[in-house]
């Protein structure tokens, strides 16, 4: 009884929230491997094991193609995000100049704004787009990835900035002593010590991104490029709902594999970015 | 030989320092090249984008690609001005994606923008009497064959119609209709055009590929237009509503019913007050905010969906919060073996993609078939009823959101030393009250920031409930507003649902949403930095 005071209602709490936990993932595990396939048949106990969702997903879809998208457009847009809002956090951080306040405040402020809202003018903007420059067009990766980089600067520019706050003055005064200049102390000197918080940022942006799928479902109607999100979305759109859920939840364990990879790589990391202050979008 | 050694010797000391000297140099070279290199890129892309501009004539776009192309290259040339330097790429994304698509989308909130009030009154006029025409018994048919002008894929379409009666051929465009001359023509004997001067005769392939644009055009004529019947005729038809410049009216032509224009609401008002369908854009001023407040029918669903949305946003903030506060206070011992493993599984929710988790809750509600209601043997209509969608919904952002804050308290719980919370129990504090009274607070000025914009950010948690319940359950009397519906998604659908886009009055609806959720951040953070003073 003592020792249930002293620990073991820990484990008990800790027990009932991994039940609640994996429940739901243990069900889209079943779900599968459910050789028939239907959201009707499935149940949280696998009544038998196939790969048959597996094949049917690559076989039947562009899923191979809906991966390739979306790691080479979440990607590209969270490597650049972060770079762009790591020159920002630097000046930000290390300079004193007319507007400071100002531009770190609009930043809060613009993130407010629900952007999604403004699709109606985004879709206008990109229809332009598309007869003037169709390379950065709808149905392109570039068209995503630019229009995903408006946002750039809101991803990560008070985190790092937090960050850089952080590494002592002194290093750079030093260098610039040493005749180095603005740009050698940002890339030689302070990139590489906030480089746990890049990782942190960029995978934040990361998953963000290949989660998101409002504006993804304007941009991309054709087949070849969709994103994960918006090719999975049609799955289980309107009648296929029931037939397709085995594939459906097939293609989300194969989006989960490189996200919980990553995310146990750089668990402790995380943990210390996420404390100075980020949210999952 | 000594001296002649001992003179470098003497000058070792400094030569490491100029060895590191020149490098600064040997970098800026490099660095250099990179630069060159990227305002080289710049350029090129500027020329390469410039071509389309210059081949449809958009000045001003030009004129916009010239300025910032220059002032990009000033900027990177001159050594002044470092911090814009450094906030230039991020910015320019920022005005062009961002700031600039959001103003816009705020300007029309001061519209009646939406369908029906597309463009202007003339095009209004034109569609009012183009949809108007009727093929009336007595409409004389022609023989009809497309042309265009330019390319058969791509050029302008021009009709060719040939009058039964006198064999004469017409051409005809959205500007009006003009005879050829019949020795530039060549007609068969069933009336088809095969060859015409200065025009390119589709052919039936051709033709049927355009076959949406050809329905659309409609030729105006005196009191009506020709319009096409399939691929190969043609008819002229009435315009049953026609506009009247002297009394600025729509007038019906068979029951001489009018509709005068209104300037104010940008439509044409018949006396009973009915309105025609098409209307064109105005400025409405501040009507469409007003009508939040004012309009029965409107404010009482906005008020109801507006609370909702804060018991949505604390609720799931505040659920998150402290199921995952009280998971890490409880693991966070050293006594809990295996807390590595606890962790590793816990923060697995937060690593499978949202978008798809959401679906798969949505169909674990499922009233027929869903796990839920399965697997503890109810009949549940989950997402059918109001008041069980609504804690559906709550507990799928539980599910989604807790590992994340588990994540983040476990963090600020190792940054809090030990020895406050054991020299408070020295001092006679038990267990509670040392929590209460000493870790807490100090959770609290690590997490009140992340708080806050967890609450922002779910304020706006559009996919939680799209992806979910889509806003339902409706009321039978309201299908525009559903129980689970946030600011958001009524927006959404207000402004892309079926019943007719309103982008106007959706567009007030975010600026009301913005303000909503920027006052309640602007005093929540100053009332963080008060109490960071109180603690720190």
């Amino acid at each position: 009884m003592k020792w249930f005071k002293k620990v073991g209602w820990r484990h008990a709490v800790g027990v009932v929230a991994v039940v609640f936990s994996l429940g739901p993932i243990l069900f889209v595990i079943s779900a599968a491997v459910n050789p028939l396939g239907t959201l009707s048949s499935s149940q949280i106990v696998p009544s038998g094991i196939s790969l048959d969702n597996f094949t049917k997903l690559l076989r039947d879809t562009d899923f191979g193609q809906w991966f390739l998208n979306s790691v080479i457009i979440a990607g590209t847009a969270s490597a650049v995000a972060v770079f762009v809002s790591a020159l920002a956090a630097y000046v930000f951080s290390r300079r004193r100049f007319r507007g400071r306040r100002t531009g770190l405040l609009s930043l809060l402020l613009i993130q407010m704004f629900p952007q999604f809202l403004a699709v109606v003018a985004i879709f206008l903007m990109f229809a332009t787009i598309t007869d003037y420059w169709p390379v950065i067009g709808f149905n392109t990766w570039w068209g995503l990835v630019l229009l995903y980089l408006g946002g750039a600067l809101g991803v990560g520019t008070w985190l790092m900035k937090g960050f850089f706050d952080t590494v002592p003055r002194e290093l750079d005064e030093s260098a610039t002593v040493d005749g180095a200049g603005h740009a050698q102390v940002f890339f030689r000197i302070l990139l590489p010590l906030v480089a746990p918080v890049l990782a942190v940022t960029g995978l934040l942006a990361f998953i963000s991104t290949i989660n998101e799928f409002i504006f993804a479902n304007i941009f991309l109607t054709d087949s070849s490029a969709k994103t994960l999100s918006v090719g999975l979305w049609g799955l289980v759109a309107a009648e296929q709902r029931n037939t397709n859920f085995g594939m459906f939840c097939a293609g989300t364990l194969l989006t989960a594999i490189p996200t919980v990879l990553v995310f146990q790589l750089l668990q402790r990391y995380i943990v210390e970015g996420l404390t100075s202050g980020a949210v999952k979008g | 030989m000594t001296t002649q050694l001992g003179g470098p010797a003497t000058r070792a000391l400094p030569a490491p320092e100029k060895k590191v000297a020149p490098e600064p140099r040997d970098r800026s070279l490099a660095s250099q090249i990179i630069k060159i290199t990227l305002l080289g890129l710049v350029v090129a892309i500027a020329i390469w984008a410039s071509f389309p501009l210059i081949e449809n004539k958009a000045w001003i776009g030009l004129a916009l690609l010239a300025a910032t192309t220059a002032a990009l290259l000033y900027l990177y040339l001159t050594p002044r001005h470092i911090p814009a330097k450094y906030l230039a790429p991020g910015t320019l994304l920022l005005i062009v994606f961002q700031v600039f698509p959001v103003l816009y989308t705020a300007s029309t909130a001061f519209t009646n923008y939406g369908d029906g009030h597309r463009g202007t009154k003339q095009e209004a006029v034109v569609a009012i009497q183009t949809a108007s025409v009727t093929q009336v018994p007595g409409s004389i048919e022609y023989a009809l064959s497309v042309a265009t002008t330019g390319d058969p894929a791509t050029g302008p379409l021009v009709f060719l119609i040939t009058d039964p009666a006198t064999r004469a051929v017409s051409a005809g465009d959205a500007g009006g209709l003009r005879k050829l001359d019949p020795a530039d023509v060549t007609v068969t004997s069933a009336g088809k055009v095969t060859a015409a001067d200065g025009y390119t005769v589709l052919t039936f392939g051709q033709a049927s590929l355009r076959s949406k644009e050809i329905t659309a055009l409609a030729v105006p004529v005196d009191g009506g237009a020709i319009r096409s019947s399939g691929l190969s005729r043609a008819y002229e038809g009435k315009a049953g509503r026609v506009y009247d410049a002297g009394c600025d009216c729509v007038r019906d032509t068979t029951t001489g019913k009018t509709w005068t224009a209104d300037g104010k609401v940008g439509a044409f008002v018949g006396e009973g007050g009915d309105r025609l369908a098409q209307g064109w854009k105005v400025s409405v001023g501040f009507s469409n905010f007003t009508r939040v407040v004012t309009d029965p029918d409107i404010s009482g669903p906005f008020l109801r969906t507006l609370v909702w949305n804060f018991v949505f946003a604390i609720g799931s903030t505040g659920g998150t919060f402290v199921l995952g506060m009280l998971v890490a206070v409880s693991l966070h011992s050293k006594r809990v073996r295996g807390r590595n493993l606890y962790r590793v599984l816990l923060v697995l929710p937060y690593a499978m993609p949202a978008f798809a988790m959401l679906l798969v809750w949505r169909d674990m509600f499922n009233k027929d078939f869903g796990l839920i209601n399965t697997f503890f043997g109810t009949d549940v209509d989950w997402l059918g009823q109001p008041a069980t969608a609504r804690i559906a919904v709550l507990l799928v952002q539980l599910w989604l959101g807790y590992p994340y804050m588990f994540l983040v308290t476990t963090g600020a719980l190792q940054a809090i030393p030990a020895e406050l919370s054991e020299a408070s129990r020295i001092d006679g504090a038990g267990a509670w009250q040392s929590f209460r009274r000493i870790v807490l607070p100090l959770l609290m000025v690590a997490l009140t920031p992340l708080l806050i914009s967890s609450f922002a950010f779910n304020f706006n948690n559009f996919n939680a409930i799209y992806l979910t319940t889509e806003g339902g359950p409706f009321a039978p009397d309201n299908p525009a507003n559903g129980a689970t519906d946030l600011l958001i998604t009524y927006t959404y659908r207000l402004a892309f649902g079926g019943s007719g886009a309103q982008y106007g009055y959706a567009a007030a609806i975010s600026i009301f949403i913005f303000l909503i959720v920027g006052t309640i951040s602007a005093i929540a953070f100053r009332r963080t930095r008060q109490q960071e003073e109180v603690y720190a």
